[in-house]
């Protein structure tokens, strides 16, 4: 198993939580991640793995830290 | 608008007015018409403070209309803190009263021989210039509560704090929202000391007896307004995110992303930003009876702002974008909301712009002159040094590179000499990009391309490397220019990059209103020629290529935890502006 820390954010939060040390299988990617907590793949506006963007097919090792964030904008 | 109002504040026996056909100015607004004005009119090498410059007021094309969102004004002039020209843009009622008023632009110019203090009334029959000396050294929000006593609540006012009477090179001018308070701010570049020097306190638009501005083909205008709305609506940023949480939203996509500047640019990442996003925002705001969402002006459907209330439940301040949270907050090492929202309404309040002051204050800090992290010494500074125009309130009013030099500091964050907004360019590259090339000194407003670089919005430009970032800003910085022309709030640039049939929309509304047909080339055209001029200014005004460029600290102090430098080569931001 892999110890993953999963940070939410803005609407993702309601109904889940802030953040969270996870722990899945070896070989877990950010899409297996993503579908477990019930998150629509369309809404999904950024994904930040260790502060880099990643896309959904990457792999996750232990200890990484994943942001997820909807479709954000300000400025 | 087919009027120009021209009042030289320095005419023999007190000022004098005049209005003037609009001519090549009728079909053009907001930062097109300031620019253009300002480029013909005002020598490019004169002060910025002396009778020379003038202070241009523009509403935008679409402004006073029933377009949603057109609420935008411009104020032009040449900058007393980039010595180059300025356009700075806010929100609030004034450019829709205006608008309706009819004017497509007012021209303050001169300079008065007394040390009089003046009040400037419009109404649809006549415009009166009065003394009142009355109103010194008044910050904006008593001035209007004291105005609101003889103009009344159906007014749109612009106003200048005590900041802007002592001509500070960060004044702000202040408009008024639909609640009349006086928290939308033409911040960047000290507009304010601009008004200040013309001494002029308050400008106050009643539009009694004026109806909205009427299109040339309402039936196609009214389905454009549809569509364009529905647009904004439907898209996730416009429709969901920025009522919700607003700018500040961004805190932690930034502060994940490893962008956030903290403690004056020295890491990319604060510990304390949870604290201060957002969400913690919009929750507290909810908590205490105040609002995440609310419109800076009538007609705004994305309503990004918000009300933020003290422990009492007593209005403090409205809800602090992202930049000021980020320049009082991380900036400044300051991980505390209710600060941050203090130093947010002294900003207001005083009229000096929230981004200049915070980034000020967080360099006075890197000179020692306190702590960082020092909550109770920022609100200090800001409400009794620059709010009292101390000596020292003097050197921060005067903004970050005044400030860096007073302290000796080495690390000073300003192109042009203007502070950088939150966005550092090491993480960040194509927003390096706009803050080293915009004819308006470090703005991330002139190119935003944090958009594609990190919010992944109207498409995908690796934030981290080099590449692609020149060509990204420049056609953001082309297209943000003819916005800027047209009064929409630039957060209509997200569903519009994303969603071609709202563009058109866009487009459609500015060809029924005038009875033309508009082309996204047309929009292009209109952003080269405006960006053209003010170059030309900036030239002669004497900017050269060498003043296109980040401070050199970005090239050579990687930043955590990317541990990266700036890596946009001098040539390529020297091939920003060839096009063709
Ligand atoms: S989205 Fe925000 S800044 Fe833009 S017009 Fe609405 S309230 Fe004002």
């Amino acid at each position: 198993m892999i110890q993953v820390n999963v940070k939410l954010f803005a609407s993702f939060r309601i109904g889940r939580f802030d953040r969270e040390i996870r722990e899945y299988p070896q070989a877990t990617t950010v899409a297996d991640v993503v579908k477990e907590l019930g998150i629509p793949e369309g809404e999904i506006g950024i994904l930040l793995l260790n502060s880099v963007h990643v896309d959904l097919k990457r792999q996750l090792v232990d200890k990484d830290v994943l942001a997820i964030f909807p479709l954000v904008g300000g400025g | 608008m087919d009027k120009i109002l021209r009042i030289n504040m320095g005419a023999s026996g007190g000022p004098s007015q005049a209005v003037e056909k609009a001519g090549e100015y009728t079909a053009l607004g907001g930062r097109a018409t300031t620019s253009m004005i300002v480029a013909k009119e005002v020598p490019p090498d004169c002060h910025p403070l002396g009778a020379e410059n003038k202070l241009v007021i523009a509403p935008g094309m679409l402004s006073g209309t029933a377009a949603a969102m057109s609420g935008r004004i411009s104020v032009g002039c040449k900058s007393p803190l980039t010595g180059g020209i300025k356009e700075s843009n806010a929100g609030g009622q004034a450019a829709q009263v205006m608008a309706r008023l009819g004017y497509a632009a007012i021209i303050l110019e001169g300079k008065p021989a007394t040390d009089d203090l003046y009040k400037i009334h419009i109404d649809k029959d006549k415009v009166t210039i009065s003394v009142d000396n009355s109103l010194k050294l008044m910050d904006n929000y008593p001035l209007v509560e004291k105005l609101r006593e003889e103009y009344g609540d159906k007014v749109a006012y612009m106003t200048i704090g005590s900041a802007g009477e002592r001509k500070m090179a960060a004044a702000s001018i202040a408009c008024s929202d639909p609640e009349l308070r006086p928290s939308r701010h033409c911040g960047r570049g000290g507009v304010g000391a601009v008004m200040g020097a013309k001494q002029v306190k308050a400008i106050i638009f009643d539009d009694n007896g004026c109806k909205n501005r009427q299109p040339k083909d309402p039936e196609k205008y009214k389905a454009a307004n549809r569509a364009y709305v529905e647009g904004i609506r439907k898209h996730a940023v416009s429709g969901e995110g920025l009522p919700a949480y607003g700018t500040n939203i961004l805190t932690n996509v930034l502060n994940e992303a490893g962008g956030y500047p903290t403690n004056n640019f020295k890491t990319g990442f604060f510990e304390g930003g949870t604290k201060i996003s957002g969400e913690a925002q919009a929750e507290l705001e909810i908590k205490r009876g105040g609002l995440a969402t609310h419109g800076c002006h009538r007609g705004c459907v994305i309503q990004c702002s918000g009300i933020y209330n003290d422990k009492d439940g007593k209005f403090l301040t409205k809800q602090p974008e992202y930049e000021t949270v980020w320049s009082h907050g991380g900036h400044c090492g300051i991980d505390d909301l209710d600060t941050i929202a203090m130093l947010d309404f002294l900003d207001d309040n005083i009229g000096v712009d929230t981004i200049e002051m915070g980034v000020a204050v967080g360099v006075a800090m890197d000179g020692g002159v306190i702590e960082f992290g020092d909550c109770e010494g920022a609100i200090r500074l800001v409400r009794d040094e620059v709010g009292k125009g101390t000596p020292l309130g003097r050197i921060l009013g005067g903004g970050a590179e005044l400030t860096g030099k007073a302290f000796a500091v080495e690390r000073v964050p300003v192109v042009k000499g203007q502070a950088l907004p939150a966005y550092d360019p090491r993480t960040v590259q194509g927003i390096g990009v706009t803050y080293a090339t915009s004819t308006m000194g470090a703005d991330h407003t002139a190119g935003y391309a944090v958009a594609t670089n990190i919010l992944k919005v109207g498409g995908d430009v690796d934030p981290l490397k080099p590449e692609g970032q020149v060509d990204l800003s420049r056609n953001l910085q082309i297209a943000t220019t003819a916005i800027d022309a047209t009064g929409m709030c630039l957060f209509i640039a997200f569903p519009i990059l994303d969603q071609p049939e709202t563009f058109d929309a866009l487009l459609d509304l500015l060809g029924s209103f005038y009875g033309i047909e508009m082309t996204g080339d047309d929009v292009v055209a209109l952003g080269k020629k405006v960006l053209t001029l003010e170059r030309e200014f900036n030239k002669k005004a004497g900017f050269g290529a060498e003043d296109d460029r980040l401070p050199r600290f970005f090239k050579t102090e990687p930043l955590a935890p990317h541990n990266l430098t700036f890596a946009v080569k001098d040539e390529e931001l020297d091939e920003l502006y060839n096009w063709s």
